[in-house]
């Protein structure tokens, strides 16, 4: 078995362009959640989300490209670039016959699908571009990445809702650690602000007219995001054979399914999730010092995440840092878990963890530390980062610091 | 050169981001770099332009320009026969 590094990061999200954007963010616990600018907001009764701002297409591809592209394919391609950039891999014949491209997504291109139909069901045009499959096909990411870095090894796409990202990074990571690949190119993208979806998100009950505040008093509920993150991995020894910078050791990943509910989170499902993923990276959980929890600011969730969490470390649970940064870049969906991996790796970088914003008031029922508002400097040896899908599929992955 | 001729190579130009100047009436997708994919993106644009629909078995029949504007051409006829009949 290899042991696997993370030597690229690179994403797009409400907090910026970039990973150091996103980094200096997250440090600096700004909330990137702002008044919705997609959307026509007298037609919604939440009228907020974590949009990428600012992001203009043109100024990354050329027009003919660009006609082939939905916006969450946009989003990966971006931040895959930073990435591949960031990592300083180049990928010969060899090795990218032996590289996997493997992304997750919740809907894929939901934009492409929302307007094609719109103009079909509610203008009455006969006609549909015959762009629209190929741009709202869930794997046309992946597809896309292949041929910007003439990858030609194992490549497709993992949907499991909120949980495909990290789903997806599980697999690749696999795959690395098994020698079935010598490297991956993984993350999530999404880009779902569609009225539509919107509207249905809204129908829910689950989101919050105000702002994320995960794990607080008066908490509302989660707030729709979206943007990327694509992560390098690639074994230890090709890493420092070739003097790779290592942002953190992929160490481990747990993986379950709650067989309960479609909507209701499950503790014991999560709790399994966790446990298979510290036993996986070969960590005692005394290692583990920080969580970047699943967190989406709902009711439900952050109480049964707290339960999940002290279920598996016991009174250990106390002294863990816990954090969601959701409150910052909002709920990605299906990008969500390569967003808040590139910020744990970041964090076991930097030796900082990232607050949970928005934090007023601690609720009796979840009585951990969230880190509440502001970032704190603190050496970091083990990580997880908390993933928890609508109907009950969850996905956790463990990071352990990168030798010095 | 008819309307018709300047229509389609106008459309033709802007679907596939090419330069007007360099389509004429001879050219063949081949020479302009447009792939069989290119060219259902072409068709598509040609039907909304001129509110036609061109059948599936003609299309796969279509190697340039010229077959593009004699096909609208008998396309725009035959709607003119049926409106008037």
């Amino acid at each position: 078995m290899q042991r696997v590094a993370v030597t690229g990061l690179g994403c797009v999200s409400a907090l910026g362009m970039n990973v150091p954007a996103f980094w200096q963010a997250l440090a600096a616990g700004v909330c990137g959640i702002r008044p919705l600018t997609l959307l026509p907001r007298d037609k919604l009764s939440i009228q907020i989300g974590a949009e990428v701002n600012g992001f203009d297409p043109g100024s990354h591809f050329e027009p003919k490209r660009l006609a082939m592209l939905d916006r969450f394919s946009q989003f990966a391609l971006v931040a895959a670039r930073e990435a591949v950039a960031d990592s300083g891999l180049v990928f010969s014949p060899g090795v990218a016959s032996r590289t996997a491209v493997i992304l997750g997504t919740g809907v894929g291109g939901k934009t492409t699908d929302d307007e094609a139909f719109w103009k079909l069901y509610g203008e009455g045009n006969p006609r549909v571009h015959p762009t629209v499959i190929p741009r709202l096909m869930a794997s046309s990411a992946t597809s896309h990445l292949t041929m910007e870095f003439g990858i030609t090894g194992p490549a497709f796409t993992v949907s499991s809702a909120c949980s495909s990202a990290s789903h997806a990074i599980g697999q690749a990571f696999s795959m690395v650690r098994h020698g079935l690949v010598e490297a991956a190119i993984t993350g999530g993208s999404e880009a779902c602000f569609t009225l539509g979806t919107m509207k249905a998100w809204e129908s829910m009950r689950v989101m919050a007219p105000d702002t994320c505040r995960p794990f607080s008093r008066g908490r509302k509920g989660m707030v729709l995001g979206e943007g990327s993150a694509v992560l390098v991995l690639e074994s230890f020894e090709r890493a420092q054979a070739r003097g790779a910078r290592i942002y953190a050791e992929l160490a481990g990943a747990g993986m379950s399914a709650d067989a309960d509910h479609l909507i209701q989170p499950n503790e014991e499902g999560a709790a399994r999730a966790i446990e298979a993923a510290i036993k996986d990276a070969g960590l005692s959980l005394e290692q583990i010092d920080y969580i970047n929890a699943h967190g989406t600011g709902t009711q439900a969730n952050d109480v049964t995440e707290t339960r999940a969490i002290r279920r598996v470390l016991g009174s250990l649970a106390d002294k863990v840092a816990i954090s969601s940064t959701k409150s910052m870049h909002g709920h990605a969906l299906g990008a969500s878990g390569a967003l808040e991996l590139a910020a744990t790796a970041l964090a076991l970088h930097h030796g900082v963890v990232p607050p949970t914003v928005n934090y007023t008031e601690a609720d009796p029922e979840c009585d951990l530390d969230y880190v509440p508002n502001v970032a704190r400097a603190l050496p970091l040896e083990a990580a997880l980062c908390n993933s928890f899908a609508f109907g009950g599929l969850n996905a956790v992955l463990a990071l352990r610091k990168a030798p010095a | 050169m008819s309307d018709v001729e300047k229509r389609v190579i106008r459309v033709i130009a802007e679907s596939q981001q090419i330069d007007p100047k360099n389509v004429t009436r001879c050219s063949t997708f081949a020479e302009l770099d447009i792939d069989s994919f290119d060219g259902i993106n072409v068709l598509f644009a040609i039907e909304s332009e001129f509110d036609i629909s061109v059948p599936d078995d003609d299309a796969k029949q279509l190697r340039g320009i010229a077959d593009v504007i004699d096909g609208v051409e008998k396309l725009l006829a035959a709607k003119q026969s049926d409106s008037e009949s």
